[in-house]
């Protein structure tokens, strides 16, 4: 693959976390590293076991692939690998991949000099992953809470512990999550449109600047958050979403047993308005 | 990361701390209810759940009453429900009773203290005679829903004169005039605290409003049932949970909240249950209404009634499923003429009558008889069974109705959910659609059957 001609600077030996030069290379575009190796193996192995355990069960389809937790009853044990283990194992590959690849971009961030912003964003997401299917488990006290892996089987096990807590639009946390998530989804569009409105003007019109970007936001709402400021609030919202989704999941059943509608009775016992 | 700063870090532990303050800490109990993964389970928290524990204990069984001497219909006045027991068994049962109902009002409670006990001329008195024909028809009738375990006076009493949990028709709080009463919005413990309906009670446990409003097709195929209500059948799933102390996924898989093949056994029992609330509401309570006084009754003037909590107050099975009734025949059913005396006696002649015939029907035909022993034998040999059940009917009266009452449990648990799903949509809804999408899609229902039991430690399988 063809290298453009500035690239070659930008390739420079050191920066690893791990492996010192052994796998300090590149293959075509991508840097490889140690964290490169440790991404293609469990990623490789855990989607293998995915599908030899789709070819021990009862179908091929898509939709219905099921590879289920163990039972409550194996507790933190390891399970046979067919009633649960193979879960256990894909977890492994699973945690194993999604941490090489943060790693793997923190490598690359100190080869540039970079900060880790990237990486520690990534982070929020696998601590959301690990959230469901370790620490949860673990505090709750066996495996078998985590989630499956399959398309509807995971969604049916979302529905279902959604109502073993009667309501979970009344968790706190959910709220906080499901806040940040929209308004990540509004402030996306908000910047999204601004800039290509900005940069793809009508034929015949000069591209605008970021003085007519803030001048747009002061003349609608009297602000502007500056170019490097929504990209401030950008990652805010977006690391809210993921920790308080992880946050609403491990409050439920771990810290909170009985419906969530009850949890608000502090609310209703504050005594000098109820 | 100037904002990273030490009031920052005050602040976000004032903000965790706020938000674990409310909660619990881990680890709760679970009990797997459906498939692995499937999480149908159902939570506890120790502490909660030890109070319970705690709280459901039923009282010791009185020591059997001795056994002969007449009966009370012979030698006291007015005795209409009880009247063929033994004076022994019906002393007894008086004083268990008191001891269920009214332990610190004593006999008094229920009886004219200058009129003799045989006076009616008390509510109280009026008032428990029903409730003992009410608990007898329950334990005789209603097998569905409390099974063997049965139901005492204990069960809703726990040594009150009024049981502690009970419902009257909600007229809601005071609105401001320009509102319509909605019916809903406040949190309700009723509800669970939720902001449903908050009386969920007079439609489905007095009334019998259709509780089913989901609809079982792929698209809105004639369902004209309207979200609002479905809000009042949550809101008397929510009453049953909270009473029961479980959670939706005890009878449900939520992912098809209808469906009874992927539901759990227990929705069987918990069908069974709100038909059989309704009758002790309209059969046995609102027809007291005349009697009782207005401090028995809400601020519509309708008498306290029954609904989940009277009865399970937070366990799955009231007082856990302790068997109290095993100990007071006189509850488990109407007592049959002549007392249980007569009843043993003709128990013994028919239990011999039927070794008598069976060893009969074994010399004359042991291989119809091999092939009724075969579970596959759906009809289990004709021959054989038509000679046993004459030669029994011929010889006692009183065994063959008690053969059929225990047949019919299991029967009936089998067969309820097929006739529902069947028969019941059929009826409300005539097929103008056709054909209908099934939802989920047979083939989309890939989970094996829910386990009965919380599985076995690995070791022991």
């Amino acid at each position: 693959m063809a290298m453009l001609s500035f690239e070659k600077k930008y390739r420079v030996r050191g920066g690893t976390l791990l492996g010192g030069d052994l796998f300090d290379f590149w293959v075509g575009p991508f840097y490889v590293g140690f964290f490169g190796v440790s991404t293609i193996f469990f990623a490789t192995l855990g989607t293998l076991l995915i599908i030899w355990g789709a070819a021990m069960g009862p179908t091929w389809n898509p939709w219905e692939i099921n590879i289920a937790p163990p039972d409550l009853s194996y507790g933190l044990g390891m399970a046979p690998l067919m009633e649960g283990g193979l879960w256990q194992f894909i977890t492994i590959c699973a945690i194993g991949a999604f941490v090489s690849w943060a790693l793997r971009q923190a490598e690359i961030a100190r080869k540039l000099g970079m900060g880790l912003h990237v990486p520690v964003a990534f982070g929020f997401a696998i601590l959301a992953y690990v959230t469901l299917v370790v620490i949860r488990p673990v505090l709750l006290g066996a495996w078998g809470h985590g989630f499956p892996y399959g398309i509807f089987s995971h969604l049916d096990w979302v529905s279902n512990v959604g109502y073993q807590y009667l309501h979970f639009h009344y968790n706190p946390a959910h709220m906080l999550a499901i806040t940040f998530f929209f308004t990540n989804a509004l402030a996306l569009a908000l910047h999204g449109s601004l800039i290509l409105s900005m940069t793809n003007p009508q034929k015949g019109e000069a591209v605008k600047t970021g003085e007519h970007e803030n001048t747009f936001f002061r003349d609608l709402v009297g602000y502007s958050i500056g170019a490097l400021g929504i990209h401030r609030l950008g990652l805010f919202l977006a690391i809210n979403a993921a920790f308080w989704s992880a946050v609403c999941i491990v409050l439920s059943g771990p810290f909170w047993t009985r419906g969530w509608p009850e949890w608000w009775n502090w609310w209703l016992e504050l005594p000098f308005w109820s | 990361m100037k904002f990273l700063n030490r009031k920052t870090v005050v602040l976000a532990a004032l903000g965790a701390s706020a938000i674990l303050a409310g909660c619990e800490a881990p680890p709760p109990e679970t009990i797997q209810n459906g498939y692995r993964g499937l999480q149908m389970q159902t939570n506890y928290n120790p502490r909660l759940l030890q109070a319970s524990l705690e709280a459901n204990v039923p009282p010791d069984a009185i020591p059997a009453a001795a056994e002969g001497g007449p009966l009370a219909k012979d030698v006291y006045k007015n005795v209409q429900v009880l009247g063929n027991l033994t004076v022994n068994e019906f002393n007894r049962l008086m004083v268990a009773l008191t001891n269920w109902v009214a332990p610190e009002q004593g006999c008094y409670y229920c009886h004219v203290s200058d009129g003799g006990f045989e006076d009616d001329g008390i509510y109280t008195k009026v008032t428990s005679r029903r409730m003992l024909e009410m608990t007898q028809d329950t334990n005789a009738g209603w097998k569905d829903h409390v099974a063997d375990t049965g139901i005492t006076c204990y069960t809703c009493h726990r040594g009150n004169p009024v049981p502690e949990y009970v419902w009257t028709t909600d007229p809601g709080p005071g609105q401001p005039t320009a509102l319509a009463p909605t019916g809903q919005n406040i949190a309700s413990a009723t509800v669970a605290y939720s902001s449903l309906p908050y009386d969920p009670f007079t439609p489905f446990l007095l009334q019998d409003n259709d509780i089913r409003v989901i609809g079982d097709t792929v698209l809105p195929q004639g369902n004209r049932r309207s979200i609002k209500q479905a809000e009042w059948t949550y809101g008397l799933m929510m009453h049953m949970s909270d009473a029961l102390g479980v959670n939706c996924t005890y009878c449900h898989n939520s992912r098809s909240f209808y469906s009874w093949d992927q539901s759990t056994p227990q929705r069987t029992t918990a069908w069974y249950a709100i038909r059989h609330v309704r009758e002790l509401n309209n059969d046995y309570v609102v027809p007291l209404t005349e009697i009782l006084p207005d401090s028995r009754k809400g601020p519509l003037g309708d008498v306290y009634k029954v609904y989940c909590t009277t009865c399970h107050q937070g366990a799955y099975k009231p007082l856990y499923g302790a068997p109290m009734v095993k100990d007071y025949p006189s509850l488990q059913g109407p007592v049959p003429e002549g007392g249980f005396a007569a009843l043993k006696a003709a128990e013994a002649a028919a239990a011999e009558a039927a070794a008598e015939a069976a060893a009969a029907v074994q010399e004359e035909a042991p291989p119809a008889q091999a092939k009724a022993d075969m579970p596959e034998a759906a009809e289990p040999a004709p021959e054989a069974e038509a000679v046993a059940a004459d030669e029994q009917a011929k010889v006692e009266q009183p065994a063959a109705p008690e053969v059929v009452a225990e047949e019919e449990p299991a029967e009936a648990t089998a067969e309820a959910p097929a006739e529902v799903t069947e028969d019941a949509p059929a009826q409300e809804q005539p097929q103008q659609y056709p054909p209908r999408l099934q939802y989920p899609p047979p083939s989309m229902m890939r989970y094996p059957p829910a386990p009965l039991q919380y599985p076995p430690a690995p070791q022991t399988r």
